[in-house]
């Protein structure tokens, strides 16, 4: 089909189940969006077994339940997700395909819209009608620009940033589900998941609060002198008071890359910005870190944006930030732990 | 036998990010301010591939690198005057825009018909990489599509680490939520990789590298074949730089457990 111009689209929402079975936060979501479309839907699930999760969303209005499962699909894996994908895709009939943005759609979808010969857009940040049209607002240039965009192909297959829905709630029931048989095959296989071999993990996604840490806590301090070991315990001693996600900036987490003795908790996988993350907070705190514009870049979804650093000149204070202290971060962090229980 | 690997890495460049962009209406649709004045590097993350591709070729004998750009030929011959002295590889240059509001399929089915075109490319021994997202679109589409249409189904995005196992099988790394990486196993090549951010420094530049880079590479740059990339069937209703100024509040002189308490009740509000 090569028309956008109808109103009436065949829209799809397309999810997976977790390892537990269950439909995470970003999928409840995604069906939220998909339902202030005001136009019909189904849904389609991949998973090991997808019986709990249609049940979990029965009551969501969708006009049919489409699921493939089997041990194959409960890896998070190119060949087996894309083939499943595909099927419900054609299944359905789809000229629509409304997913999660996760690590597991991200991965196939842009291949699987190829094989069925529409586009993908991913990291779509808002999604809906204007004109009768549907219209998608995604970013360019790594965050530093937005732009809202039309389509003529389809099937268009649209996938979303969390926290850009209201999760769906209170849909259980019994779904009737009508399965497909898909034959996928794949010469990999996912041994499990790792955390960063860093002892400990700092990256909290669902956490109110940001903190991040830039390269001055490694840098010399007034008295000539880094003051690592100080800094590893300020900062460490905050995180675990507030359970707050840790991001860096990315001059620290490449200085603990090559192996100076600098915080040993960071990896790359902290990293904010430009070549990092763009994580989602309602509130961010940056302690030593400049304010550079390919790291502010990665906080673009960051609400209320506070910063500690002793350069009343930082980029923070250029209208990045709603409150920059001038000071030290090494006396405001220790008072503020010991102010926290 | 032939042994090693073919490491086909596709990398573009990017306006430098330490540049102010500004979108502008072109004639193909919108555009960036300024676009070939802009100074650009190889896109970052496609760059990282380069970096393990470089390493990996190293340390496996009879491998080769190539690195394939779809970009305009004058600006990829200036970034590439750095870019060969990282590692050695052969390039392949295609000649046409690199920004980002161009269709990731437009480049992907050139970027695959470059590739099919390399001689004697050996697809048992074939490692596609490409970063997992570019800094332009920002889609983390394109090297899907190459995949798909070289017919590559084993394929890893936001990939840290590879390690090559004795029997020749593929231990990856790739980021997945909450901070954690996915470990597979693949069992051999072909595969496709969309590195992140990986786990090599940046090379220092070598101007021997370089040098033995830049004949065949000033070639490449000259028999660049002119590349489809454009955005039909797209509409663009607005672009825009979001209006990102606060109101920032400047806190001077303020005793750090005055600020240590403003900072607690704003955490805890
Ligand atoms: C291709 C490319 C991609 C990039 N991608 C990213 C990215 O993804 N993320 C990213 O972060 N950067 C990125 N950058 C780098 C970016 O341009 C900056 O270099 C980097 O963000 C600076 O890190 P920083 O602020 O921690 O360090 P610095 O610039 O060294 O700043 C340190 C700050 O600490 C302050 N300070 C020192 N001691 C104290 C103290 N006791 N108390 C309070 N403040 C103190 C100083 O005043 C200073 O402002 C990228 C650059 C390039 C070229």
């Amino acid at each position: 089909m090569d028309s956008g111009v109808t109103a009436m689209e065949t829209i799809l929402v397309l999810l997976h189940t977790e390892s537990d079975g269950a439909l995470a936060r970003s999928a409840l979501e995604t069906l939220g969006l998909a339902r202030t479309l005001g136009m019909p839907f189904s849904v389609g699930l991949a998973g090991a077994d997808v019986k709990a999760a249609a049940d979990s969303i029965a009551a969501c209005g969708a006009t049919r339940f489409l699921g493939v499962a089997g041990v194959e699909f409960a890896q998070s894996r190119y060949g087996t997700d894309a083939a499943a994908a595909e099927a419900l895709a054609r299944a359905a009939d789809a000229t629509v395909i409304l997913g999660p943005a996760t690590s597991r759609w991200n991965r196939v979808m842009p291949g699987v819209a190829h094989r069925l010969g529409g586009r993908a857009d991913t990291h779509a940040t808002g999604v809906g009608l204007a004109e009768g049209k549907l219209r998608v607002t995604r970013w360019y240039y790594r965050q530093r620009m937005e732009a809202v965009i039309e389509r003529t192909h389809r099937p268009w297959a649209i996938l979303v940033e969390g926290g850009c829905g209201e999760a769906l709630t209170g849909a259980a029931g019994t779904a009737s589900v009508d399965m497909i048989a898909v034959d996928a095959h794949s010469r990999t296989e996912v041994e499990g998941l790792q955390s960063p071999k860093t002892g400990q993990q700092t990256i909290r996604p669902d956490a109110d609060l940001l903190f991040v840490t830039g390269a001055g806590w490694s840098k010399n301090q007034a008295d000539g002198k880094p003051r690592v070991e100080e800094a590893e315990k300020l900062i460490l001693g905050f995180l675990d008071a507030t359970q707050a996600s840790l991001g860096s900036s990315k001059s620290l987490v490449d200085l603990s890359g090559e192996g100076q003795a600098v915080l040993g908790f960071l990896t790359h996988l902290n990293q904010i910005g430009q070549t990092g993350a763009t994580p989602r907070h309602r509130k961010g705190l940056a302690t030593c870190c400049h304010g550079e514009e390919p790291h502010v870049v990665g906080w673009r979804f960051v609400t209320e944006r506070r910063a500690v650093n002793l350069d009343a000149n930082c980029g923070w204070a250029r209208g990045k930030a709603d409150v920059v202290y001038v000071a030290d971060a090494f006396e405001v962090m220790a008072q503020v732990n010991a102010l926290l229980p | 036998m032939n042994s090693g690997y073919q490491i086909v890495v596709c990398a573009s460049i990017v306006p430098d990010p330490l540049q102010t962009l500004e979108p502008v209406a072109g004639p193909q649709g919108p555009a960036l301010k300024n676009e070939m004045m802009l100074p650009a590097v190889l896109d970052p993350w496609a760059a990282h591939a380069l970096f393990e591709a470089a390493h990996l070729a190293r340390n496996t004998p009879g491998s080769k690198v190539y690195l394939v750009s779809l970009a305009p030929k004058a600006k990829l011959q200036q970034v590439m005057m750095t870019v060969a002295q990282k590692a050695p590889f052969e390039l392949i240059a295609l000649d046409g825009p690199s920004g980002g509001f161009t269709e990731a399929a437009d480049v992907a089915s050139a970027l695959a018909a470059a590739i099919q075109a390399i001689p004697d490319l050996d697809r048992s021994r074939l490692l596609l990489f490409g970063g997992w997202e570019s800094a332009s679109r920002g889609a983390g589409a394109t090297m899907q599509i190459v995949g798909e249409l070289l017919g590559i189904r084993e394929q890893f995005q936001g990939v840290d680490e590879l390690t090559v196992g004795a029997d020749g099988s593929l231990r990856i790394l790739e980021r997945v939520e909450g901070g954690k990486h996915q470990v597979s196993l693949c069992s051999a090549a072909p595969a496709l990789l969309g590195w992140a951010t990986g786990n090599l420094p940046e090379p220092r530049n070598n101007p021997q590298v370089g040098m033995l880079n830049m004949r065949a590479m000033m070639l490449a740059l000259q028999k660049a074949k002119p590349a489809h990339a454009a955005a039909a069937g797209v509409t663009f209703a607005g672009v825009a730089v979001p209006k990102q100024q606060r109101e920032t509040r400047l806190v001077r002189d303020m005793p750090a457990a005055d600020i240590a308490r403003e900072i607690v009740e704003w955490i805890r509000g």
